[in-house]
């Protein structure tokens, strides 16, 4: 990063290995425990699920997607920003890679580097209009919400069109085979665990540190030295990226439509949310938001197998997402 | 600013002081008013969009055309008019898309045809509204859960429950209350009057009553209004109560407009993102604590230029949303130079 004139100050405190675990593991504590109880849930509906590694892979498999834009969801929001236009960036991912590849896997490579471009640079022009302009990130993301998704059809006249090479699909659909144990490891799922840790290192950096500051406290952390408005400009590049990576694999896995990103956005945010990350930044960790997309698409499949109708799963996030903050907002009272 | 004189002593209202030197200073208040930019950008539109549109061949400044205008605005201005209300308490409403749809279906079940049954169709779906509104309000403000879950959650709470027990179109609206929807007086549409007066309701509201004032107040700084002695949580429950109770007579509009209730007219209108959108167009913080109703109608009358203007040049479905993005942006980006205000939204 440019900002190297601070780099020092927001260092962890020098605390041991232990102690830091210790914190880490309360402070994400509970989002962890009610995975736990829909994942044991699940298994009690459904033994295989943990008894085949293969069920639990296809879980992993398809929760990936969401995992991945709530990870990069949860950089805007711990620095005190929303992104609303994940969702229809997926969808601008998904649509302008069928109609470039168009059914032909040489083109897939340089389509692949072409969409990674795309989000980041979205990502860019969501963080240089909110910061510069200042213009609030939720009319920001509105408006590239509403861009996007009417530039893409406009583009294609209206519906998709074209189709994805096989090697573009592999990615969301297929793995290594034969892989001990699990009999096949799912690229998406390495994607995700690669992903995911590159975050949490990130966050433990004084980069991450210092995102942390600019949303905790903005006026401090500018004084400190921070360059508070290139910090929240990446975090909306990363924002992007991830939806460029969730509408890839998304693109192979669910297949091209034209709502295939339909309402991302607020599931992300949700995920993260649930993960104990405040809005308004400040406070949560990068582990806890993708623990929470997990938790939000176990309960899917929770849902699912318990046949409750896909209409009603709506009401039960509903539910879920209001009781999580209440309680998350009541374990904060006092400390804040 | 209102926020110190509803500060300083909340028994003693200072109501009589404020409108007269309100009428006494109309010229300052035009000068300072956030909505003057707004009715400036609508005029600037509005001329734009007559000029291109003759150009095109088209007819623009018609009273037909107009009027035509001024009906589509109905149904966005009364939820935006709503919404402005929360907004300015520091708070918004995502849940609206879903309550006008429950509402219309509400109020088309429990008419049933039936002319008789109108009153208690219309009691019945604004105590919908009261109870909507109370729950956001309550979940805000005792449970302290950010407005954005809160509202995003009792939207998918009822959008669940009315996608699993509708499937398409239910009940049916009396010829009688079709008349809210078709019936003129003159050239002038009866919604044109129902959505003024639920502006005029909340303009009033906002600018001559303590519960208007200790919205400023609550909006532009919760905790200092607290620690004036504001019953903030009794303001940011009222606001959305009042939103919600907007939501619902948008429903019942939308519902006599089409002849039944629709599980899907809310989100079809797409009117909670766009009620946010009006509200910020027409000038006022999404933070909070600045701006007005009028100045939010404004907002509405730009967007309804704006959709008339292209359906004229039959402008693809698709580019009218770029623009429409666009457009949003780049005026809150005006705005915020001349404010010269944080840009936080949360």
């Amino acid at each position: 990063m440019s900002t190297a004139t601070a780099t020092d100050r927001f260092e962890a405190p020098v605390s041991s290995r232990g102690e830091r675990l210790r914190k880490a593991l309360i402070g994400t504590a509970p989002i962890f425990l009610v995975l736990l109880v829909l994942l044991v849930l699940i298994s009690i509906e459904n033994p295989n699920f943990y008894q085949e590694p293969t069920v639990f892979l296809a879980f992993l498999k398809r929760a990936a997607p969401l995992v991945i834009l709530a990870a990069g969801q949860y950089f805007v929001i711990v620095a005190g920003e929303f992104d609303l236009s994940v969702g229809s960036l997926v969808t601008v991912v998904v649509v302008v890679a069928a109609r470039l590849i168009d059914g032909d896997p040489g083109n897939t490579w340089p389509v692949i580097a072409l969409l990674l471009a795309i989000g980041a640079a979205v990502g860019l022009v969501n963080g240089l209009i909110t910061t510069r302009l200042r213009v609030p990130s939720f009319i920001t993301t509105l408006g590239m919400l509403l861009i996007l998704s009417g530039a893409v059809f406009l583009w294609t006249g209206g519906a998709p069109r074209g189709a994805l090479a096989d090697n573009f699909r592999e990615i969301g659909r297929l793995g290594i085979e034969d892989f001990p144990v699990l009999e096949q490891l799912p690229y998406s799922v390495m994607i995700m665990l690669a992903l995911g840790a590159g975050a949490i290192v990130l966050m433990r950096k004084a980069w991450g540190r210092r995102l942390m500051a600019v949303g905790d406290n903005e006026q401090a952390a500018r004084l400190s030295g921070v360059r508070v408005e290139n910090m929240r400009t990446v975090a909306f590049v990363l924002s992007g990226l991830s939806a460029a990576v969730a509408g890839i694999l998304l693109g192979g896995f669910a297949g091209v439509s034209a709502q295939v990103g339909q309402g991302m956005e607020f599931e992300a945010i949700t995920a993260v949310v649930l993960g104990g990350v405040a809005l308004g930044g400040g406070r949560g960790t990068v582990l806890a938001a993708m623990a929470g997309a997990l938790t939000l698409e176990a309960l899917f499949t929770l849902l699912n197998l318990h046949g409750v109708s896909g209409a009603l799963e709506d009401t039960v996030q509903g539910i879920i997402i209001i009781v999580a903050v209440a309680f998350a907002s009541y374990r904060l009272r006092g400390t804040r | 600013m209102s926020v110190h004189e509803s500060q300083a002593a909340p028994p003693a209202p200072p109501a009589e002081r404020r409108r007269a030197s309100a009428w006494a200073n109309v010229r300052t208040a035009v000068r300072n008013s956030p909505a003057t930019p707004v009715y400036a950008a609508l005029v600037g539109v509005f001329v734009i969009a007559w000029i291109v549109v003759t150009i095109d061949g088209g007819t623009f400044l018609t009273v037909d055309n107009i009027v035509g205008m001024l009906q589509r605005s109905v149904a966005l201005g009364i939820v935006s008019a709503g919404q402005t209300v929360v907004i300015l308490a520091g708070s918004l409403d995502l849940s609206v898309s879903y309550v006008i749809s429950l509402s219309s279906l509400l109020a088309a079940e429990t008419m049933d045809g039936q002319t008789a049954n109108m009153v208690p169709a219309i009691l019945a779906v604004l105590l919908l509204g009261v109870i909507v509104g109370l729950g956001n309000g309550l979940v805000i403000t005792k449970l302290r859960v950010n407005a954005f879950i809160a509202t995003l959650g009792t939207g998918l709470i009822i959008k669940g429950y009315m996608d699993d027990r509708y499937d398409g179109p239910a009940g049916a609206i009396p010829d009688t209350f079709e008349e809210l929807g078709y019936r003129r007086f003159g050239v002038i549409p009866l919604s044109v009057f129902l959505l003024a007066l639920v502006v005029a309701v909340i303009y009033l509201l906002l600018r001559y009553t303590r519960f208007g004032f200790r919205l400023y107040a609550v909006g532009g700084d919760e905790e200092v209004s607290r620690l004036s002695g504001v019953r903030t949580h009794r303001t940011i429950i009222a606001a959305h109560v009042v939103c919600s109770i907007c939501a619902v007579l948008t429903g019942l509009f939308l519902a006599s407009r089409l002849g039944s209730g629709t599980p899907t007219v809310g989100q079809d209108g797409g009117y909670d993102l766009e009620s946010i959108a009006a509200v910020v167009l027409g000038g006022t913080a999404l933070a909070g604590g600045r701006g007005g109703v009028l100045g939010t109608i404004g907002g509405v009358f730009i967007l309804a230029v704006l959709d008339n203007t292209f359906n004229q040049l039959e402008v693809n479905a698709f580019l009218k949303d770029v623009v429409r993005g666009a457009v949003i942006i780049l005026a809150v980006a005006v705005y915020a130079r001349r404010g010269g205000t944080g840009a936080r939204a949360a």
